[in-house]
């Protein structure tokens, strides 16, 4: 599946997965306890951490602080390449 | 510590050009019901709350509120990006661009700077800190309301649209939280308006 995946699609799919465990975190801010809240955060931040890792390595950082690798001769974080969120897809 | 996640929480793609209503939604970025003032709001208060609950809750709501400040801003730079002088006149915001050019600066809609005012952080009294949560999570969804009435335009309904629902959940889960300290003995103490609970009436 990861294969099938551009940039772009790839992009809206960690955005869905990343609301999904904002809006998982808070519920569970309320509700410890909740069985089911838990399951799916967990299964949330797995596939988040696999399509985030895979991101890193096709188009460049999306965290600049020790989550992505390094390029050997360039800092990508300011590759002129890539857009800042703010800016028009 | 923070650590900047290179997206938007919400998508945001406005070929638009509208002074007019980016100056309608500059007040979500610095007027008193806006995202910046909900930012500091929580993570001020989020020292004083008396258990971990609490500490998280606005921890983590008010980061969601950084959040939405660069979704607020990301609409006004959209929507003027470009714009000529001349759209600036027209659309009778010539005094915003007079000082600010096409530079994002915290307003309110009116032109009144940002101000901590807005904001207020009262320690021990942990349920008027809540109360105040409350009632700015309802006012700015009322403020999301309201700029929706103001357009049409597909592509600020949505981010708009999720914007205020995202108020409605921050509402629900503050309202968790002041009924989960409403079983702490000292914080019950600070409580005046609610009603017994009917189990222990009988």
């Amino acid at each position: 599946m990861n294969k099938m995946l551009d940039k772009q699609e790839l992009e809206r799919k960690i955005q869905e997965l990343t609301f999904s465990a904002v809006e998982l975190n808070l519920f569970l801010d309320t509700h410890p306890n909740d069985a089911q809240a838990l399951q799916d955060y967990q299964y949330v931040i797995n596939t988040l951490q696999q399509l985030k890792d895979l991101y890193n390595q096709n188009y460049g950082p999306l965290l600049n602080f020790g989550y992505a690798s390094v390029n050997d001769n360039y800092w990508n974080w300011v590759s002129e390449e890539e857009k800042w969120p703010w800016e028009n897809v | 510590m923070w650590v900047y996640d290179k997206k938007l929480e919400y998508p945001i793609n406005i070929s638009k050009t509208d002074p007019k209503m980016a100056q309608a939604i500059l007040t979500q970025y610095g007027g008193p019901n806006g995202e910046l003032a909900a930012s500091l709001r929580y993570l001020s208060q989020r020292y004083t709350m008396p258990n971990n609950m609490g500490k998280a809750l606005l921890t983590d709501i008010g980061t969601e509120e950084l959040a939405h400040l660069e979704m607020v801003a990301t609409m006004i730079y959209q929507l003027t990006q470009f714009a000529d002088p001349e759209d600036y006149k027209e659309a009778d915001v010539s005094g915003y661009y007079s000082i600010w050019d096409k530079g994002i600066h915290p307003d309110s809609a009116g032109g009144v700077p940002f101000t901590a005012s807005y904001i207020n952080t009262m320690g021990k009294d942990t349920i008027a800190d809540l109360q105040e949560d409350l009632a700015a999570e309802a006012k700015a969804r009322a403020t999301y309301e309201n700029l929706l009435d103001l357009t049409n335009e597909p592509e600020l309904v949505g981010p708009l649209s999720f914007l205020r629902e995202r108020e409605i959940v921050h509402f629900q889960r503050f309202g968790e939280l002041l009924d989960n300290l409403e079983f702490d003995k000292n914080i019950r103490k600070q409580y005046f308006i609610k009603k017994p609970r009917i189990d222990s009436l009988y």
